[in-house]
């Protein structure tokens, strides 16, 4: 299975992301850009007026569609064959891979030109083509650049994110044999013209899909620079890749999915190209794939179905939207996260996938739980959540570290019984005396070893609040005021909503 | 009207001066505030480490201490936001679930009780000051405190209020994540610390210590001369000063 060939070293998360911490090149391009996108993506939903309730609809659409996934997918099915559509499934990576080889080897193809598809770096294609003689070329501009860096995206919607525009240059200028100027049109003007000659000797297109429509049977492309155009419209050849939770029931709910998707992603109102593509090109059409394939990858997926805690993962469009909120991301970008998919999404998307909660337990751990992702996602994944259900099943599946099991243990021991509690705070007050000074701990030692390289830790003070309450209490009662007859109609008349079942009001 | 302090094992341990400040600033709104001292920790450290067993061991201390009272007040919007988890914490116990589910529909962050069931934004307050606010994630995501801390700094005389750039950002506590993750913690905290020197305020509030511990200590690891206090020792001290 893929196992997630991020481009940085480092066997656990904590290994990567220091690296990372210690790159400032990538830290300042993922900050400027991150930065950017969410401040685009801000203006764009306060322009839109009625966000919230638009957010709650494609929720609604996507819960509903994954509940119905069987229905959807087979009237998708059903419609694209129709339309004249070769579909296949893939139970695994391996089998979407032996799909796509076989339809090259078939075609005798010697290139295939790509538009930008996470599922297809997910299922390592570019490489499996590769290895048998088959060229594949990347026409995203990111995607491009990260191919001929040899590395993998680092984002989902912006794979080069963690590339200022002078290594772009220099990347670029190494392909063309001459220097290019770090100039954004020069750089983009170059690119152009190269692959303007792939496209056009391509025996494939290959792409990703947003969105697959089940009414009609038909594939739904956003893109900016017109390459995903171009990819199903140049060659014979069309496959297309697409995660099975794609679909979506109807060209009305697009309207809904396509007014959240580019104003999450980028702050666009609308993809500068959003295409439709329903079934090979037809004998009245001038230009157009004459064979078109759709391979409709699982992989892991279908482990999310009827699960409670996760199957909302399948709901998500793939906008990266929390990877812009998220402020873990923003410090140790995408490679980081050692999977294909990087950021909030990434972390629980990866090992949910893989089903070896274990080996990608600490990815979830990275992650301060700060809930920016939830707030972002234009679906409402609860990501915050599911991280901590992550967490809670390698415990329960004897995977977690013995060190802090133990401490956790000790935690709930102290922690049940308030005599405990107030016999630790003694014994701390003891034991600190060893460490503290002027009510400050400044030593890097233990637990405190990484906090207080950073940081001083404040010590505890003589008296706990509960060692304080007796006297404080008495003060207080002896100088109660009266309370406002207002203020205790208010509390009553809370007090006996929530009695009646009313709404609290709050939280 | 029976009104509980849940004062958190942080502000118990390290602050009582928080607790202090809530129930004295709402005894002169003759709100007598009990304190029920079976109480010790919310459970969140076990809880979002994956330990939900432990969780549970603890969080029964928080359900049995607040059971027979009206309202539940903490000045943690992390730590109420932990006892909004609790139905989920009991799921597979009918008794206890039903225990959570009352206990989540009477608990309040601190702001939150003063301004949506008191009624009250001007607690008759002067602090002359440069203040900043760093709204906590839990409190302002999970809970929807926005509005209220700023409601009530906005009433407070002298106060002068500058917003802090990139507020909503996580300071990077995160419980056990700063202590796993110390370096990504401690990345975090330094950006938020740059963001708290850039306002050039005198003073740093929020509704939450454990963010207030870790970025005050980050400020004074850097000798940074903000002085660090939650929203309820700043209201108490600007009523005393009145």
């Amino acid at each position: 299975m893929s196992s997630g060939h991020g481009h940085s070293d480092g066997a656990t998360v904590k290994e990567r992301a220091d690296l990372a911490l210690n790159n400032d090149f990538l830290r300042k391009a993922v900050k400027f850009t991150t930065e950017r996108l969410k401040g685009g993506k801000l203006k764009a939903t306060e322009e839109h007026g009625n966000w919230e309730e638009w957010r709650e609809r494609g929720k609604q659409i996507r819960l509903h569609t994954i509940a119905h996934l069987d229905y959807y997918l087979n009237l998708f099915v059903d419609n694209a064959r129709a339309n004249g559509v070769h579909v296949h499934f893939a139970d695994t990576a391996e089998e979407a891979v032996h799909i796509s080889l076989s339809i090259a080897e078939r075609k005798q193809a010697k290139s295939v030109v790509k538009s930008k598809s996470m599922v297809t770096e997910e299922l390592h294609l570019n490489h499996a083509l590769e290895s048998i003689g088959v060229e594949a070329v990347e026409t995203d501009l990111g995607e491009y650049i990260i191919q001929l860096a040899g590395e993998t995206p680092s984002h989902i919607i912006i794979p080069a994110i963690h590339k200022n525009r002078y290594q772009i240059a220099d990347l670029l200028s190494e392909d063309a044999g001459e220097k290019l100027e770090p100039d954004t049109s020069i750089l983009a003007g170059y690119v152009r013209r190269k692959l303007r000659a792939k496209f056009l000797e391509a025996d494939i297109g290959m792409t990703g899909c947003n969105f697959a429509i089940a009414e009609t049977g038909s594939m739904v492309l956003f893109e900016n620079e017109g390459n995903a155009r171009m990819v199903t419209t140049v060659p014979k050849t069309q496959i297309t890749l697409m995660g099975m939770e794609r679909i979506i029931p109807s060209w009305a709910d697009l309207e809904v999915m396509a007014t959240l998707l580019p104003r999450s992603a980028t702050g666009q109102k609308l993809t500068v190209y959003m295409s439709g593509i329903t079934g090979p090109r037809r004998s009245a059409d001038a230009d157009g794939p004459d064979e078109m394939h759709i391979i409709i990858v699982d992989n892991g997926r279908s482990l999310q179905l009827g699960d409670p805690e996760f199957q909302e993962l399948l709901n998500c469009i793939r906008c990266g939207a929390c990877l812009n909120a998220c402020p873990v991301y923003r410090h140790i970008g995408g490679h980081a996260y050692g999977g294909t998919y990087s950021g909030p999404i990434g972390a629980v998307l990866t090992p949910s996938l893989q089903k070896n909660v274990a080996e990608w337990d600490d990815i979830a751990n990275a992650s301060s739980l700060c809930g920016a992702c939830y707030e972002a996602c234009p679906v409402k994944i609860p990501l915050h959540e599911m991280l901590i259900y992550l967490r809670r099943r390698k415990i329960e599946s004897g995977h977690g570290d013995k060190v802090e099991a133990i401490g956790m243990k000790g935690f709930a021991t102290v922690m049940s019984k308030s005599g405990r509690f107030k016999a630790a705070l003694k014994l701390g007050k003891l034991g600190q005396k060893l460490v503290a000074r002027n009510g400050e701990i400044r030593i890097k030692i233990g637990p405190l070893k990484g906090w207080n390289s950073v940081r001083v830790t404040p010590s505890l003070p003589k008296k706990s609040f509960r060692d304080q309450w007796g006297t404080m209490e008495a003060e207080i009662r002896n100088g109660l005021k009266e309370m406002d007859p207002d203020m205790k109609n208010r509390m009553e008349a809370i007090v006996k909503d929530r009695a009646n079942g009313g709404g609290h009001g709050h939280g | 009207m029976k009104v509980s302090l849940f004062i958190t094992c942080l502000s118990d341990a390290i602050y009582p001066r928080v607790g202090e400040a809530m129930v004295r600033l709402l005894a002169n709104y003759g709100v007598k505030v009990e304190f029920p001292t079976v109480q010790t920790c919310c459970g969140q450290p076990a809880f979002n480490s994956g330990y939900w067993d432990e969780a549970r061991a603890t969080a029964k201390t928080i359900l049995e201490a607040f059971e027979d009272c009206d309202f539940v007040i903490s000045p943690s919007g992390s730590c109420t936001g932990m006892i909004h988890h609790y139905p989920k914490l009991f799921e597979n116990d009918a008794i206890m679930y039903e225990k959570a589910v009352k206990l989540q529909s009477k608990s309040y962050e601190f702001t939150q009780f003063l301004v949506q069931v008191l009624g009250v934004t001007d607690v008759g307050a002067t602090f002359p000051h440069k203040v900043t606010y760093h709204p906590s994630c839990h409190g302002s995501r999970l809970l929807g405190v926005k509005d209220e801390p700023l409601a009530l700094m906005s009433k407070v005389k002298g106060l002068e209020f500058v917003p802090l750039p990139f507020a909503e950002d996580c300071c990077g506590f995160g419980g056990t994540f700063a202590v796993k993750m110390s370096e990504i913690s401690g990345a975090m905290v330094s950006e938020k610390s740059d963001h708290v020197k850039e306002t050039e305020a005198e003073v740093l509030v929020g509704l939450d210590m454990a963010c207030l511990m870790n970025i005050a200590g980050n400020l004074r690891y850097r000798n940074e001369p903000v002085r660090v206090m939650h929203l309820a020792e700043l209201l108490y001290e600007g009523v005393k000063q009145a």
